[in-house]
């Protein structure tokens, strides 16, 4: 039963995984959409969307078959291909991005094969979601480049560099959670949280400057600038109709999405139970993933309600504001706050 | 298609393209920290700036400058020379029969690399790290004078 060299029973249990993952992200980000609308509304003091569906829970359906329904509008002076491999782009580097994060504590099977709830534990674990992360900007780019639209090229432009310029100071605090890891995989990062405590104590100024990159990177308020559009008409996606304006919304919402499930592994001992000690409980490893995967679903749904929260409170920046605050601010930041943890792990002798 | 396309964007994009492609490489070598940071720094940064440049000059078939015969003739001759110094110095060697190893050693994995680096090849590893200083000093300087 083997493929190559692969056992057929591991692709299977992959490509369950993928797909799993896959829908679970679809399915985030669609209720994150009303989510946001519903936290707005209540932020407001307005009702919200509540017609589709006992409170407006169908809602996000509508707003999907509307997109689909919509009629698509391919400008002419655009570069046809191009302009479809945008959307394309920015939903395929949002979806890649959960391929390392361990959704759960590893499931054994009766047979005692563990079975763990991550699609790859590579070597290299974060850096890959770094490395997507840093081609992601392409989506953006190629898209506006396409439309043959100033607007939207000057919106592409704000927006890719905005995001490298955010993933310097990202980076330079991730070397400090390395630091007290000392290893990239994702497994041992959560394995070293759930053992001395989560990095969120230890880091706290880390995890700040990290958060505020990670709203920069999903293009999120006070960052959205791409979109600002009192002065950029709409942002890059200005010419796109349809379900490709639908893709770079959504693949918007599931950077959210990923990007707080990373955040909870790096910082919030990911899918690790606070406070208790969990193998003494005795339950069959079954619970035990279902549990830890809810904790995990909670964790980061928490962060998403913090994401959404700060959009409805804190207006945008102005665009030098933005790159003043990440050139002058962040990363000199970063570098006290990982020279100072280096120092410490010395003193420490670890 | 880098060079083949008229088009500079277009040019650009098959490059990272090619970016892609040696980082497979490096990843069927098991050298994964050389693929993800190939990626990171080429493929996410340096070609993105080459991206900018290219959008903001907006570059067409007018605006490209004609290149004289001679100068085309010259290019062809000299591509052509190398060409054939490349087939001459790897006609004889015996790599051809030896199929290349893929997915062994360890040497690319991060925490080997890390000993290697900075045990080894410290003094040329820190060299290296004071050019890019001195880069980005350039940099510097150059950005002020404006």
């Amino acid at each position: 039963m083997t493929l190559l060299v692969i056992d057929w029973w591991f692709i299977l249990e992959k490509a369950l995984l993928i797909g799993g993952i896959i829908g679970l992200s679809f399915f985030i980000a669609m209720y994150t959409t009303l989510a946001e609308r519903k936290v707005a509304a209540w932020l407001q003091d307005r009702r919200g969307p509540n017609r589709a569906g006992p409170f407006g829970i169908f809602q996000p359906l509508a707003d999907g078959g509307k997109l689909f329904f919509k009629e698509e509008i391919i400008p002419l002076a655009s570069n046809k291909f191009l302009f479809i491999l945008g959307p394309a782009l920015a939903m395929i580097t949002a979806l890649l991005t959960s391929t390392v994060i361990p959704w759960a504590a590893p499931f054994v099977t009766q047979g005692g094969n563990v079975i763990p709830m991550q699609v790859a534990d590579v070597d290299m674990g974060i850096l890959l979601v770094f490395s997507i992360v840093s081609v992601g900007v392409y989506g953006i780019m190629i898209g506006g480049w396409a439309s043959n639209n100033k607007f939207s090229l000057m919106a592409a432009i704000r927006g890719a560099s905005q995001m490298v310029s955010y993933e310097l100071p990202m980076g330079l605090c991730l070397i400090a959670v390395l630091f007290m890891t000392g290893s990239l995989k994702m497994s041992e990062i959560v394995a070293n949280q759930v053992q001395n405590g989560w990095h969120i104590i230890y880091q706290p100024l880390g995890f700040i400057i990290f958060f505020v990159c990670a709203l920069a990177e999903c293009n999120r308020t006070p960052f959205d600038l791409p979109e600002a559009e009192n002065e950029l008409n709409f942002g890059y996606h200005q010419e796109y109709s349809s379900m490709k304006l639908g893709f770079y919304l959504f693949a918007e919402y599931i950077n959210m999405f990923i990007s707080s499930a990373v955040m909870v592994t790096l910082f919030f001992g990911g899918y690790d139970i606070p406070f208790v000690n969990e193998a003494s409980w005795g339950l069959s490893s079954f619970w035990m993933t279902a549990i830890s995967f809810a904790v995990i679903m909670a964790k980061i749904s928490f962060m998403l309600f913090v994401f959404l929260w700060i959009r409805w409170t804190i207006p945008r920046f102005r665009y030098d504001q933005l790159m003043n605050l990440g050139w002058k601010k962040l990363i000199p930041l970063a570098l006290v706050n990982m020279i100072i943890s280096a120092a410490v792990m010395l003193l420490l002798n670890k | 298609m880098v060079i083949t396309n008229k088009n500079p964007v277009y040019s650009v994009l098959w490059l990272i393209v090619t970016f892609f492609a040696i980082s497979g490489h490096y990843i069927l070598l098991n050298a994964q920290f050389l693929a993800i940071v190939n990626v990171i720094v080429y493929a996410g940064a340096i070609m993105v700036l080459f991206l900018f440049v290219i959008m903001l000059m907006n570059l067409n078939k007018e605006t490209e400058p004609q290149k004289n015969r001679w100068l085309r003739m010259a290019g062809a001759i000299a591509g052509g020379c190398l060409l054939l110094v490349l087939v001459a110095a790897l006609k004889d060697t015996h790599t051809k029969q030896q199929l290349a190893m893929t997915n062994g050693g360890n040497i690319g994995l991060i925490k080997n690399l890390g000993k290697e680096l900075f045990t080894t090849y410290v003094v040329p590893f820190e060299i290296s790290s004071i050019l890019f200083l001195s880069a980005m000093v350039g940099a510097v300087v150059i950005g002020k004078k404006e």
